[in-house]
């Protein structure tokens, strides 16, 4: 319990800083940071799945803002405080490192069924009773078009929404704008 | 001449049938074998994609306008929304397998099984395939103005041939 409270003080002082600092680089870098703690917590409460869709959510939002701000306001470190920023994340990479040993111990053993450990689990019963229920013989389908089919739909509309803020982006006459103001 | 050289023009105009019918299978038979909607609607996007490649970019717009693969796209989108109000109108249940438990059971494995899953499976390989085709179309469409823009400012303009979609 007690690293759950020193994630969420982490995650709460990094956001304090986010909000308040006036470097727009290191606001970016703080709210990274509150994305990694989130993605920790949640390998820490057996959701794999879940911590992997945020690091690379996260990975990939860090790049799209760093790439936003960085051509705004560029600093560079040279001295004593690269000295200080090598050994800060060397540190973190460190301390990161040996997180993931400690979630690694916790997860099955690869390969065996995550029912075995749990008795009453939804996928015992997604397998003894998917081709009776729903009549599909390939149980990946009825699983994801019948019993859960929320996350599909959930899916598809963001999918749906990601297609038409592209189309409306790239479209030919948003660009003739953004090149012309006048016309 | 636009697109690749004539072996793979050849080559693709035969296998581009191939892949299509390939991706409609997997999305009928999703209920069946491995595969399903989203797996059959990458396979029918990737053979425009061979057009693409193969042809150039007009050959493909002539083929299936982007108002089309966007009208496609929403019809997908809205199929798959209207079974799930279909199992609340039927059913009692938003997503139900109403056609399953009440009025067509099918036996198993076979075609004509499974209730709403097939429908469901057609609505998604529609969507997904639209909507991958909509985003490698509209792509290129933006990298290639932009590579004009930039040749022309290096060099004179009209200096650049459309040799990839």
């Amino acid at each position: 319990m007690a690293i759950f409270y020193t994630l969420l003080l982490f995650m709460i002082i990094a956001a304090i800083i986010a909000v308040e600092t006036k470097n727009l680089l290191s606001a970016v870098i703080c709210i990274g940071a509150i994305g990694f703690g989130a993605s920790l917590m949640f390998l820490f409460l057996r959701a794999p799945d879940i911590a992997i869709t945020q690091i690379v959510v996260e990975v990939l939002g860090l790049i799209i803002l760093i790439r936003a701000t960085i051509a705004r306001d560029l600093t560079f470190i040279s001295g004593d405080r690269e000295f200080f920023g090598v050994v800060v994340s060397v540190v973190i990479v460190f301390v990161i490192f040996l997180a993931g040993v400690k979630v690694f111990e916790t997860l099955s053993v690869f390969g065996s069924p995550i029912f075995a450990l749990v008795p009453g689990a939804a996928s015992q019963t997604y397998i003894a009773e998917g081709l009776e229920r729903t009549g599909a013989a390939n149980i990946v389908s009825s699983v994801i078009l019948d019993f859960r089919a929320y996350d599909t739909l959930g899916e598809a509309t963001v999918l749906f929404t990601s297609i038409i803020g592209a189309t409306v982006i790239m479209r030919e006459k948003a660009k003739k704008l953004l090149e012309d103001p006048d016309q | 001449m636009k697109g690749m050289t004539v072996i793979v023009k050849t080559i693709a105009s035969w296998v581009k049938v191939l892949i299509f019918l390939f991706g409609i299978y997997i999305v009928l038979f999703g209920h069946l074998t491995p595969g399903g909607g989203f797996a059959g609607g990458v396979i029918l996007a990737s053979s425009y994609v061979l057009l693409m490649l193969a042809f150039g970019r007009e050959c493909v717009e002539e083929n299936l306008p982007l108002p089309v693969a966007s009208k496609l796209d929403c019809l997908g989108a809205l199929f798959f929304a209207l079974i799930a109000i279909l199992g609340l109108a039927f059913g009692g249940i938003f997503f139900v397998n109403f056609l399953y438990q009440k009025y067509l059971p099918g036996k198993p494995l076979e075609l004509i099984s499974a209730g709403t899953i097939p429908f469901s499976n057609i609505a998604i390989g529609l969507k997904v395939g639209a909507s991958l085709f909509l985003i490698i179309f509209v792509l290129s469409v933006f990298c290639k103005d932009f590579k004009c823009k930039e040749s022309q400012k290096e060099t004179e303009p009209g200096g650049v041939a459309g040799a990839n979609g």
